[in-house]
């Protein structure tokens, strides 16, 4: 019977993402995945009461309420800005977790035990040790604890290779000799994968490397599955790995990269260009920038990071509800990969109450570009570089980018000249329709808007 | 290969390609709700992570235990409420009244 309502739970996991693809039925379908859960755990705790009563319920019990208190207190307290971290923290927990069910499985297994289970226990425990460890890593640089640059380990990318190579000889004499002991060795190589695969990879990529790990820790709860033999969590743990591949490739594909080249090419620790800032830009004070936007018909504001740092979103919505108050139309243009995570604009956004249906990506976005007066881009640079179409010496060159030049006037909030994630200039600075106006995100678009106001 | 494993291996592939179809075709407005959402999903290894605690005998395999629970569960219900609380602030476009 349990198996009945095993299937229930994974039938409810795939209602409950089908329904995260629309915005009208994502917040029932995330309810629905939570019951398929909530289901699965009932049932588990059932079927071993049912076995035998006299078990460990202390230890489940007391797990259960810290790892309930802890993930209640970090749901309800981060802040929206800190979103990519803490997906990724719960990334790691969830690769960690699977992990550990593998490491109790060797702990309590005996000999004799079947080729093909010691394959699955292998596998659940090595690839949640990297996403265990790989996650943490991503969340210290997303947190700013380690640096955001690309970290190369000491021998470069090959140390990455010899790591694995060594990881992948134990992993094989575990599962011949079913010995303990080169699991642990292989788990522990994994581990330390972990931090010198992501460690290299710069901030900007963060988007691709979080969809990886979502899609890792998937694929680790679905190998847990088989150790264990239940089907919820090879269906559950198989959803979730093709999600996180779907989102890692659109990734790629938003940065016209090769996974393989966002993961191993150390991208963004290049040589800083040092012609920035030597030619002139045309410099626009909030005032200017008020007049431009105040009489516009049609103004796009395209958010980057740069946002998100500044806690610009409340900031940015009250100047777009004070020109839609003059009749001027104002829609978002949002890159793919502009913030840490992907969607990461779109949600800061929405907490600021900007309707969803302002938000245009990518495709939409850019044949509106022509017939748009005035461009507000506010913390984004290397999404809107179109040395990206122009330069094919460009690092950025064949990258899909907002084609913002098209407009008549594009006024950049930014802090200074300095280059974005690249380390390459933007020329589009440097045109004749552009105004730069150097200041913090917030600050510019406050002093913009009491700009506008007194107009 | 035992019959248990094998249709494991079925139901896994199945589940991939149902995965797959599904959300091919997300919009990116919803890709940080969806990650999340996903990874609460991934949570699922509590399955896993209660049978390894409750059938622990031994201070190794009641620490793992007890970890491995604490780790799921704060993956599950951190994940859900997060992307509750993040779905909850979407919203459509009112009928504006020029």
């Amino acid at each position: 019977m349990s198996e009945l309502a095993y299937l229930a739970a994974g039938v409810l996991f795939i209602v409950g993402l089908k329904g995260l693809t629309s915005p009208t039925t994502a917040r029932r379908g995330n309810r629905l995945a939570a019951i398929g859960m909530l289901v699965a755990t009932v049932v588990v705790v059932i079927d071993l009461l049912v076995d035998d009563a006299q078990m460990a319920w202390a230890v489940v019990i007391s797990g259960l309420i810290v790892g309930g208190a802890i993930g209640f207190v970090l749901a309800t307290r981060v802040q929206m800005t800190d979103m990519p971290q803490l997906v990724a923290a719960f990334n790691g927990f969830g690769g960690g977790a699977s992990a550990l069910v593998a490491a109790a499985a060797i702990v309590a297994a005996g000999t004799g035990v079947a080729v093909e289970t010691l394959v699955v226990t292998l596998l659940s425990l090595v690839i949640g040790s990297l996403t265990l460890s790989g996650s943490f890593v991503a969340f210290g640089k997303l947190q700013g604890i380690i640096s955001g640059r690309p970290i190369a380990p000491p021998g470069g990318t090959a140390t990455n290779g010899i790591i694995a190579a060594l990881g992948i000889a134990c992993g094989v004499i575990a599962v011949v000799t079913g010995e303990d002991v080169w699991f642990w060795a292989a788990g522990a190589l994994a581990l330390a994968l972990g931090v010198s695969g992501v460690m290299p990879i710069g901030g900007a990529d963060m988007p691709v490397v979080i969809s990886l790990l979502n899609s890792l820790s998937g694929v680790a709860a679905a190998m847990a599955g088989f150790v264990i033999g239940n089907q919820a969590l090879i269906v559950g743990g198989a959803l979730v790995g093709a999600a996180g591949l779907i989102l890692t490739i659109e990734m790629s594909v938003a940065m016209n990269r090769s996974l393989a080249n966002v993961l191993f090419s150390g991208f963004g620790g290049g040589p800083v260009d040092q012609d920035i800032g030597s030619k002139p830009v045309k410099r626009a004070t909030a005032e200017d920038a008020a007049i431009a936007l105040a009489y516009a018909d049609r103004v796009v504001i395209v958010p980057g990071y740069g946002l998100a740092v500044a806690q610009a979103q409340h900031a940015v919505r009250d100047l777009a509800t004070a020109l839609e108050a003059r009749d001027t139309e104002v829609i978002y243009a949002i890159h793919p990969v502009a913030g840490r995570m992907p969607g990461h604009m779109n949600v800061l956004l929405a907490e600021a109450d900007v309707p969803y249906d302002q938000l245009q990506d990518l495709e939409h976005a850019n044949p509106q570009f022509p017939q748009t007066d005035v461009v507000l881009v506010v913390g984004a640079n290397d999404v809107i570089n179109p040395s990206a179409k122009t330069d094919p010496d460009s690092p950025i060159y064949g990258m899909p980018i907002l084609d913002v030049d098209e407009a008549q006037t594009t006024i950049v909030v930014k802090r200074s000249l300095s280059p974005g994630f690249a380390g390459i200039d933007n020329p589009l600075f440097y045109e004749d329709g552009t105004m730069m106006y150097f200041a913090d995100a917030k600050v510019a678009l406050e002093e913009t808007l009491a700009a506008v106001e007194r107009l | 290969m035992s019959d248990a494993f094998i249709s494991g291996i079925v139901v896994f592939v199945l589940a991939s390609f149902v995965g797959f179809e599904i959300i091919r075709r997300v919009p990116p407005t919803l890709h940080t709700p969806l990650m999340s959402g996903a990874n609460a999903i991934s949570g699922i290894t509590i399955v896993g992570a209660i049978i390894a605690a409750a059938t622990a005998d031994g201070w190794i395999s009641y620490t793992l235990g007890f970890l491995a629970v604490v780790f799921a569960t704060i993956n599950v219900v951190g994940g859900f409420l997060v992307t509750d609380r993040m779905l909850e602030m979407f919203k459509k476009l009112p009928a504006r009244s020029k």
